[in-house]
């Protein structure tokens, strides 16, 4: 099962943080930071796994990758293979590229809901769903379709960050 | 920008996130959420704002709580939201109360009616929200509120609806098991859906299903693996592919559930070979997905009943892992090597270099993986190389967490495999010495009974050992800073032994102790147990008839001891100055020598005592009344007008208070357990329990804590005995390592091509330097290397071997298929997703129902077997097909362009301006020039190399 998903950017800020266990706020900014901690300590040409079990306690396992200036990181237990987890990642970053056409840490951060959609359509109560990113990428493209045609019926839109939507 | 994802959120969304990004310091972040925070409560209250504003408020709160802030003002809004019938805005609300609410929130039971009703919606995404927030928000008393519509949407037109429901399903079921118990054959039904995607979320909870209860589950074989075989097969749409291979996660997750269904079990893991040898054919093991197969396949052959083939497959897999540049393979290698030896141990032996190489490698997770495959292959033969190796890793990092677990290993082998005395003592010593504050204190506790106890051979031995601690202890003391539960363990021994073999007089001992009590003056328990090894030897002195004089400092520590603020402290020293004043017969009964391992028989009735009651009641004095008694008696007193309930919950206690919590903040948590220690029974099984809870809370960072352990009971105490092999074997083995001209005779033995292989790890060997080979050497001993022979032979008789039993194979299934009279039209397929013009030569028999017929949980064994066993050895020949021919156009090529394009994506700025995102995947290439001067140099070094081949220097070298 997956514990957490987590995305930060290479100064330690969190821009997108998913956990599958009900924690507290104040417990999982803690876990951020001991993930951070632990991925700054990392050099650069070493495997993407880390023993995870001093922050996550035990039966737990960390893949992170490391994109431009983002750090991708899963924490998973022993029922997932780590390569496996280390390619999910992969399909995931490849299905926010597809949606966001060239994918950069602004997207993420400014499209906050439509990322959880993305992660949501992949990972469902802490279990792997769908794997295939064109799947994602259909279902994500049909909600993002019927939203907007719900927006058009219910909401007239009288601001300018109403126009903007469109 | 709607299409991409869209700029939904206001400027000031925007400038918030700028603000935040540019933010210096932490304090300035916080200040900006702060004020956002404020703004947001104002905002949020106000009357009338319209859905969009709302939901980007909502979406800020969010992005404030994540960035660790409270945002709890706003949770009601979010819930308000998900009554929205805006599907964008309920949407929005649900996303928010997952992230914001757990299920035991006093807020749920207004979502609850919203979800139900969500749930019964036209519209699927509105049903696939209200699941998403089923599978987060619904706890063990609303499950039954939501269960019938949740099992209703199992058979949803909608996949993704399906796909959901089944997980939710999943998601009580890890809940509440009982909840659901009646709804698990549902999952099985799922498993012949006809979208893939449900198929392969299925996986999940049926994984978890079995890992409960394997045997009810056996049915399942056939199905799974023909399942797998037609993933294999490429049989499911494109879509599934990930970097050319078919649905590779499926696999995966496949795989797992027949090694659990196939662990010792010889007739289901027969039932397996077949497709999970094609697998490890099929597997592409230059991509990192074709490379998790192979590792899932590795772990399942090590799984499943053994089978000679499979493994040397397996092996070879993890020879190429652990050949490889990258470390995330290497660690696959090591993982899949520590699962591969508990069959074939002498696997080991053709990877020790790689193994070595890892454990020098500076990546912290290789070297810990690394470390874990040699705790378990420890033996008597390589337990001294190891455990140094692991105290050499101990001392030198900082995580507490894994230092306290080494720390326990490192004991546990020590233990488990001593070759002698002295070394174990030392041993101990060093984890002592460095990790003794985080070691739980029952090793401790452990390592003086054993030292009492000793090793159950014979009292020589015994007495040796506890003469060599008592040595080695003396010598350390003269260190400067020792951790508590180290000096604890050495007051007590040299309590119990100091003077024992008469080496050490009496005065020196309880000088020594005297010192320690004053040098660490801050630690109660130390000097508490100080304390209790001087009376100790002082209680020895008297009983041997010497006459006692105490030192002077010592003389002045017990009338420090005996005004201490501590009553324990109090106690013994006391207890000190009663036993000093005793003749000598007295203190031998009250103090036996060498006595701490006889049990102690407590008489709980007291009923030694009772001629003495007798007595006084006859002088009239008041008879006992028992606790409860004297208890009710007050209750009645004192608050006879209240009502019973509420008097026992003010009466006043009569249990002991309990044990003083830990007041200096000192690492040893143990001030209570002074006061056992005045028994000299080395671990009374109370004391122990004390222990557990005294410690638990103090050691906050240390998790596991409660797992550690060693593990005294069933563990071969018998060191010195080799039980494995080897003075013999190690000697063949060096001779044969060492000499370049027997490994070559080896090789000249056969000109077979299929050999050179193994010639090739050979040959390395040769190469390697001086130390690794001592390393290599002691670590994996000789009792592999003499096997080296026999593999060899094994290995040339490989091929001879296939191909009969390819033959054979190939013999079978054309029996099969004559007795199928002939016919030459592809079998039904049980599962089939590719298009249907594949099987149009199928009979006209709906696949699925034929599968679902085989699910059934009500068939009988026997027809299922048959079913699936006709239907497996009709596919044999496609499996041989596809061994020769590659269906040229199945590789999808919009796939692997996509990827490539994918793998070198346009640059695009940044807010801050340089900053790109790319999606690479960093490969590190093979330097070929770099390993050819190395080459070079080795040759100039006097070394010759025996072969011509530069690469294999890049393992070893580079």
């Amino acid at each position: 099962m997956i514990k957490a998903v987590m995305v930060m950017n290479t100064q330690g800020k969190t821009r997108l943080a998913k956990f599958y266990e009900y924690l507290s706020v104040e417990k999982q900014q803690e876990l951020i930071r001991g993930v951070f901690a632990v991925l700054c300590s990392r050099a650069e040409n070493v495997s993407n796994f880390i023993d995870a079990e001093s922050i996550f306690g035990p039966d737990s396992c960390l893949v992170y990758k490391h994109f431009a200036t983002l750090y991708f990181v899963f924490v998973f237990d022993s029922s997932e293979n780590e390569l496996a987890v280390l390619d999910l990642i992969q399909v995931f970053v490849e299905t926010l590229d597809r949606c966001f056409k060239n994918v950069c840490e602004l997207d993420i951060v400014f499209n906050y809901s439509k990322v959880h959609t993305i992660l949501d359509e992949m990972i469902f109560g802490g279990q792997v769903v769908e794997t295939s990113s064109s799947e994602i990428m259909k279902a994500v493209e049909e909600i993002s379709k019927l939203e907007a045609a719900s927006n058009a019926i219910t909401l007239i839109p009288k601001s300018a960050s109403g126009w903007r939507s469109r | 920008m709607g299409s991409q994802g869209g700029f939904y959120q206001s400027k000031e969304f925007l400038d918030l996130v700028k603000s935040i990004g540019e933010a210096r310091s932490k304090a300035e972040e916080d200040r900006i959420v702060l004020g956002e925070i404020e703004t947001l409560k104002r905002r949020i209250s106000e009357p009338d704002i319209p859905k969009r504003k709302m939901k980007e408020y909502i979406i800020r709160l969010v992005y404030v709580e994540m960035l660790g802030h409270d945002a709890s003002f706003g949770y009601i809004h979010a819930v308000k939201m998900t009554h929205d019938n805006s599907l964008l805005v309920k949407r929005t609300g649900y996303l928010a109360v997952t992230l914001f609410l757990n299920e035991d929130h006093d807020l749920i039971i207004l979502i609850v009616n919203t979800i139900q009703k969500d749930l019964t919606s036209d519209n699927y995404l509105v049903v696939c929200a209200a699941l998403n927030a089923v599978c987060k928000l619904i706890n063990e008393e609303t499950i039954p509120a939501v269960l019938p519509l949740v099992v209703e949407l199992l058979a949803h037109p909608k996949e993704a609806v399906r796909k959901k429901a089944i997980m939710a399903l999943h998601r009580f079921y890890q809940k509440s098991p009982s909840s659901v118990s009646h709804l698990l054959s549902n999952f099985r039904k799922r498993l012949c859906d006809n979208d893939p995607g449900v198929m392969g979320a299925t996986l999940c909870p049926l994984f978890e299903l079995i890992t409960i209860d394997v045997n009810s589950y056996k049915d399942l074989v056939m199905s799974f693996v023909s399942i797998l075989k037609q993933v294999a097969e490429r049989r499911l749409p494109k879509a599934y592919d990930y970097h050319q291979m078919p649905a590779p996660f499926i696999q995966i997750k496949l795989l797992k559930i027949l090694a659990l269904l196939g662990s010792g079990d010889k007739q289901a893991s027969e039932n397996m070979y077949a497709v999970v040898g094609d697998i490890f054919k099929k597997c592409d093991s230059s991509s990192n997905i074709g490379n998790a197969v192979l590792y899932e396949c590795i772990c399942c052959v090590s799984t499943i009943y053994s089978n000679p083939k499979l493994l040397e497959f397996a092996a070879d897999a993890i020879s190429r892992f652990l050949k490889s540049d990258s470390h995330n393979l290497k660690y696959m290698g090591i993982d899949a090597l520590g699962r591969l030896i508990k069959i074939s141990p002498e696997i080991a032996e053709q990877h020790q270099l790689a193994v070595i190489d890892c454990l020098e490698d500076p990546d912290d997770t290789l070297k810990r993986k690394t470390l874990e495959l040699l705790y378990k292959m420890t033996k008597s033969t390589n337990v001294e190389v190891i455990v140094d190796r692991m105290i050499d890793y101990m001392i030198n990092i900082n995580d507490n967490h894994y230092k306290t677990e080494i720390a326990s290993r490192c004991v546990e082998l020590a233990e488990q495999f001593a070759p002698s005395n002295q070394w174990f003592i030392q041993t101990m010593n060093k984890v002592f010495m460095h990790a003794g504050d985080l070691v739980n204190t029952k090793v401790a506790h452990n390592l003086m009974r054993l030292i009492a106890e000793g090793f159950g051979e014979d009292d020589d031995t015994d007495s040796q050992l506890r003469s060599s601690a008592v040595e080695s202890y003396l010598h350390i003391l003269g260190e400067s800073k020792l951790p508590s539960v180290f000096l604890q363990v050495i007051c007590w021994v040299l309590g119990e032994y100091g003077t024992a073999d008469g080496k050490y007089s009496a005065s020196y001992i309880t000088g020594k102790l005297c010192d320690v009590a004053e040098a660490y003056s801050s630690d109660e328990t130390v000097k508490a147990y100080a304390v209790t090894a001087l009376t100790k030897i002082y209680a020895f002195e008297i009983a041997a008839g010497r006459k006692v004089d105490m030192l002077p400092e010592c003389q002045s520590l017990m009338e420090e001891f005996l005004a201490s603020h501590s009553t324990d402290l109090q106690q013994r020293a006391y207890e000190l100055q009663a036993v000093i004043g005793l003749d000598a017969h007295a203190v031998e009964s009250i103090m036996p020598s060498d006595a701490n391992c006889e049990d102690i028989e407590v008489d709980k009735n007291l009923s030694f005592l009772t001629g003495y009651i007798q007595d006084s009641i006859e002088n009239g004095a008041q008879p006992y009344i028992p606790e409860n008694e004297r208890s009710g008696m007050l209750k009645i007193s004192n608050f006879r007008n209240q009502d019973h309930h509420e008097t026992s919950a003010h009466s006043l206690r009569f249990e002991a208070y309990e044990l003083p919590k830990q007041t200096v903040q000192s690492r040893i948590p143990l001030t209570s357990l002074a006061s056992t220690e005045i028994v000299p029974v080395p671990e009374p099984i109370y004391v122990r329990e004390i222990y557990q809870t005294t410690t638990v809370p103090s050691a906050s960072s240390d998790a596991g804590s409660t797992e550690l352990k060693l593990r005294l009971d069933g563990v071969q105490k018998k060191w010195g005995r080799q039980t494995h092999s080897p003075a013999t074997s190690t000697s063949s083995s060096t001779s044969q390592k060492t000499d370049n001209g027997i490994t070559q005779v080896d090789g000249s033995n056969t000109s077979n091509s299929r050999t050179l292989e193994t010639y090739d790890s050979r040959k390395q060997q040769v190469e390697i330097t001086p130390e690794k080979q001592k390393l290599a050497a002691s670590l994996f001993g000789g009792s592999s290397k003499s096997e080296k022979k026999p593999a060899t032979g094994h290995k040339i008789s490989k091929p001879s071997s296939h191909i009969v039993e390819r033959s054979h194979v190939r013999k079978s299934s054309l029996e099969i298929a004559s007795e199928k009279k002939a016919s030459i039209q592809p079998p039904p397929d049980l599962l089939d997703f590719g298009e249907p013009t594949v099987n149009s030569a199928a009979p006209s028999v709906d696949p699925f129902k034929e599968l679902e017929g085989l699910l059934e949980p009500t068939t009988q064994v026997d027809s299922a077997e048959n079913h699936g066993s006709t239907a497996a050895a009709t596919k044999s020949p496609d499996i041989m097909g596809l061994y020769t021919e590659t269906p040229a156009g199945i590789y999808n090529k919009d796939d692997s362009d996509i990827l490539s394009g994918l793998s070198n994506p346009p640059v695009r700025n940044m807010l801050g301006g340089t900053r790109s995102m790319q999606v690479a995947q960093s490969s590190k290439g093979r330097n070929l020039k770099n390993s050819l001067e190395k080459d070079a140099l080795v040759r100039q070094m006097g070394v010759t190399p025996s072969s011509p081949n530069p690469n294999l220097f890049k393992d070893l070298l580079g």
